[in-house]
């Protein structure tokens, strides 16, 4: 309850706020990377006390009166971004920026401009909703986000819908795959492995895994056979050059984010820079993106970035005609045709879990899996104590 | 109509507030005087020699190292007007004008001063001394006449994805105001066109208000204000019109507050706390999760009052003001319940 400072504890159980929330009892929820930027203290606004997590599934216990969809016993995963489903953004599927649900709407303004959709258990500035990673949790506009999942697919299975997998999924389908096309992912976490399965199944020519961890590109290697880059041995601008022909990749996939590493010396001064609160995002992933990518290439950022960023190369994106795309992902859009690829077998994401743990062993999972200890990828936690399976 | 409304949004500022009197409060004229001493203290800085040719003074001690220490000190009276052109920073000119004179006079006693730029530079000083106490007073008047008498003016636009006749139909009745704005208690319709507004004030106290109405052009524009007898002198309008593309309603809403001097005036300044346009801009936020989504919509923190961590609480009695008058939703809607 302060930077790097997880608890377990005691709270009263959620109520119903407004007549379209459910009330969940969580089976599974897991940590995600994105949650490590609370837990380092990189994201502001955030409270001692807050409950954390946004990836969680469960089973509806109770019901708001205005809920017409779901029913009590349905077993669902919900979607990280909350949307109400009828403001302009949700009617164009943009879900992630719904324009009801953050009610600290001003903090995101002043310091993005404009405010996004508010997130579960992701700091008072997107909302102040509490989080998943507890026994319940309160869903609001219960008919718009969670999905009902059939009883044969166990939450391993289905868990990651509500955030990794679409995610995933959002930073390949934004880089516009053709046949033929080279894409690059910086980041083999969950969300980078998973946005390599995306664009393999989206028919890409070869994907190529950049990482600092050898578990964590065996991974990439091993379940999908990809090539792999291990930025910390091999100069990444080098290496993808010889493997694309000189060209650079086609696109570049940033799932890395505000908290990357990078060798000295650019990357002492943005570690410094940070500290200090200078800079608030280390940026030193997408920089090396940008240039990386041919000319003419997307660059799709899904990692997540919280405020500013230094020696940002426009020059690079503006002669060389890239296109930079991004977003919290719109989950919900995504939700059904994953689900149905998931039940015909076509995508199993469970192969990123690393660890299954319980509710009150958190603290020691976040410590796992922000120091990468015990070859960490993934960390699912269950509440009821038994192992999510 | 709507071309009005958008050049109008062009020109005005979002929000502003401003001190009851308005104009002329003196603070251009400090403002000048401001860049007035930053030159002359750079002059005497950087020429002193030229300087004090100009005013006929002999340029050796002791008066080549005042010359550049009265320049350090005209310098820094200029910047501190500049960052707050107040009645202290200009009457600290006032005290420099007294010692410039003082100098002056002491030099026309001696043979090598050229005694007629001597007078004309004196001259100028007194000068600058009389514009210099001119200032300082209207600064002190007008600061006194707008103690605790701010008049607030906020200017805001939102868009709501439902159709124009809906929003127009909701505001109208301005019995609705209070399920968005957050100072509201009530507001009671008199007749066609008065209404009895009625305002949560700190510390329990409340201020009430007669508004008329001034124009109703049904789905284009409403506008209101405040009668002759009431606590606070209130003006309000609201503009409709289509957002293009199909997305619904823009409205474009101006509110202005102007309370009466003495304590009530400073009750009603602190209606909307500091930060009167964030506050209205939540309040227009409100509006639209009403209209768009049927109530008002809340997370685990935004139901308390103040800072509340992201986590469920116990008590019920803690729920903010906007929880209570909204639509559809009273405190705690029906829910059902099993396992």
């Amino acid at each position: 309850m302060g930077v790097k400072r997880v608890e377990v504890v005691d709270v009263p159980e959620p109520r119903i706020l407004n007549s379209q929330d459910v009330i969940i009892r969580v089976t599974s929820t897991a940590i995600c990377g994105s949650d490590l930027h609370l837990y380092n203290g990189y994201v502001p606004t955030m409270e001692k006390g807050d409950i954390l997590g946004h990836e969680f599934m469960g089973e509806v216990v109770v019901r708001g009166s205005g809920v017409k969809k779901v029913k009590v016993g349905d077993r669902v995963v919900v979607p990280f971004p909350i949307a109400c489903g009828v403001c302009n953004s949700c009617q164009h599927q943009l879900y992630s920026l719904c324009e009801n649900t953050n009610p600290n709407a001003w903090i995101a303004e002043k310091l993005w401009g404009h405010s996004p959709a508010g997130l579960f258990g992701y700091s008072h500035m997107l909302g102040g909703y509490a989080g998943g990673q507890a026994e319940f949790v309160r869903v609001p506009f219960a008919d718009v986000g969670p999905i009902k999942v059939p009883d044969d697919l166990p939450d391993e299975k289905v868990l990651f819908l509500s955030d990794i997998l679409p995610t995933g999924w959002m930073g390949a389908e934004m880089c516009n795959i053709k046949p033929g096309d080279i894409i690059a992912v910086w980041g083999a976490g969950p969300v980078g492995l998973l946005a390599m399965q995306s664009a393999l199944l989206m028919g890409a020519e070869r994907v190529i895994a950049i990482d600092r961890f050898p578990y964590r590109l065996r991974k990439a290697r091993e379940h999908m056979g990809l090539e792999c880059i291990n930025y910390g041995e091999t100069d990444v601008r080098e290496a993808l050059d010889v493997m694309t022909g000189g060209r650079g990749p086609d696109a570049c996939i940033d799932a890395v984010g505000m908290e990357a590493h990078f060798p000295a010396p650019l990357g002492l001064y943005d570690k410094a820079k940070q500290a200090v609160r200078l800079e608030t995002d280390r940026p030193s992933a997408l920089r090396q993106a940008i240039m990386a990518c041919r000319n003419g290439g997307i660059v799709s950022v899904i990692g997540v970035y919280g405020g500013l960023i230094d020696k940002f190369p426009m020059g690079s994106v503006m002669n060389r005609s890239l296109t930079i795309r991004s977003g919290q992902t719109h989950v919900h859009r995504y939700l059904k045709p994953l689900l149905d690829r998931i039940r015909k077998g076509e995508l199993d994401p469970s192969f990123v879990i690393s660890h299954r743990m319980r509710l009150d062993q958190a603290p020691e999972a976040f410590d796992l899996f922000l120091n990468k200890q015990d070859d960490c990828v993934k960390v699912v936690l269950s509440p009821n104590g038994r192992a999510a399976a | 109509m709507t071309n009005t409304i958008a050049n109008e949004t062009k020109r005005q500022e979002p929000y502003r507030r401003e001190v009851a009197s308005g104009v002329g409060t003196g603070r251009g004229l400090a403002r000048a005087l401001g860049y007035f001493s930053m030159g002359l203290g750079a002059a005497e800085l950087v020429a002193p020699r030229a300087m004090a040719k100009l005013i006929g003074i002999p340029y050796r001690r002791p008066h080549a190292g005042l010359l550049r220490a009265f320049g350090l000190r005209e310098m820094g009276s200029g910047v501190s007007i500049l960052a707050r052109p107040g009645a202290g920073p200009v009457g600290s000119r006032v005290a420099g004008d007294v010692l410039d004179a003082a100098v002056l006079v002491a030099a026309l006693g001696r043979r090598a001063t050229r005694k007629k730029r001597a007078l004309v530079a004196l001259g100028a000083v007194l000068g600058v001394a009389a514009l210099d106490v001119y200032v300082t007073q209207r600064l002190r008047r007008s600061r006194s006449a707008a103690n605790g008498q701010q008049r607030f003016q906020v200017r805001k636009a939102i868009t709501i994805n439902r159709p124009r006749e809906e929003v127009y139909r909701f505001w109208r009745n301005f019995q609705n105001l209070p399920q968005f704005m957050r100072h509201l208690l009530s507001v009671e319709i008199l007749d066609d066109k008065r209404s009895r507004w009625m305002a949560r004030a700190p510390a329990g106290q409340k201020v009430e208000w007669t508004a008329e109405l001034i124009e109703d052009v049904p789905n284009y524009r409403i506008a209101w204000r405040s009668i002759q007898d009431s606590d606070v002198e209130h003006a309000g309008s609201v503009a409709f019109r289509p957002a293009p593309g199909n997305r619904g309603t823009e409205i474009v809403v101006d509110l202005s507050y102007a309370p009466p001097a003495g304590s009530m005036g400073r009750v009603i300044a602190s209606l909307f706390g500091e930060e009167p346009a964030q506050q209205i801009d939540a309040d227009l936020r409100v509006l639209k999760q009403v209209l768009e989504t049927g109530e008002v919509v809340q997370s685990d923190s935004s139901i308390h009052h103040g800072l509340h961590p992201a986590r469920p609480s116990s008590s019920s009695k803690q729920l903010a003001g906007h929880s209570d008058g909204s639509a559809g939703s009273s405190g705690q809607p029906g829910a059902e319940k099993v396992g």
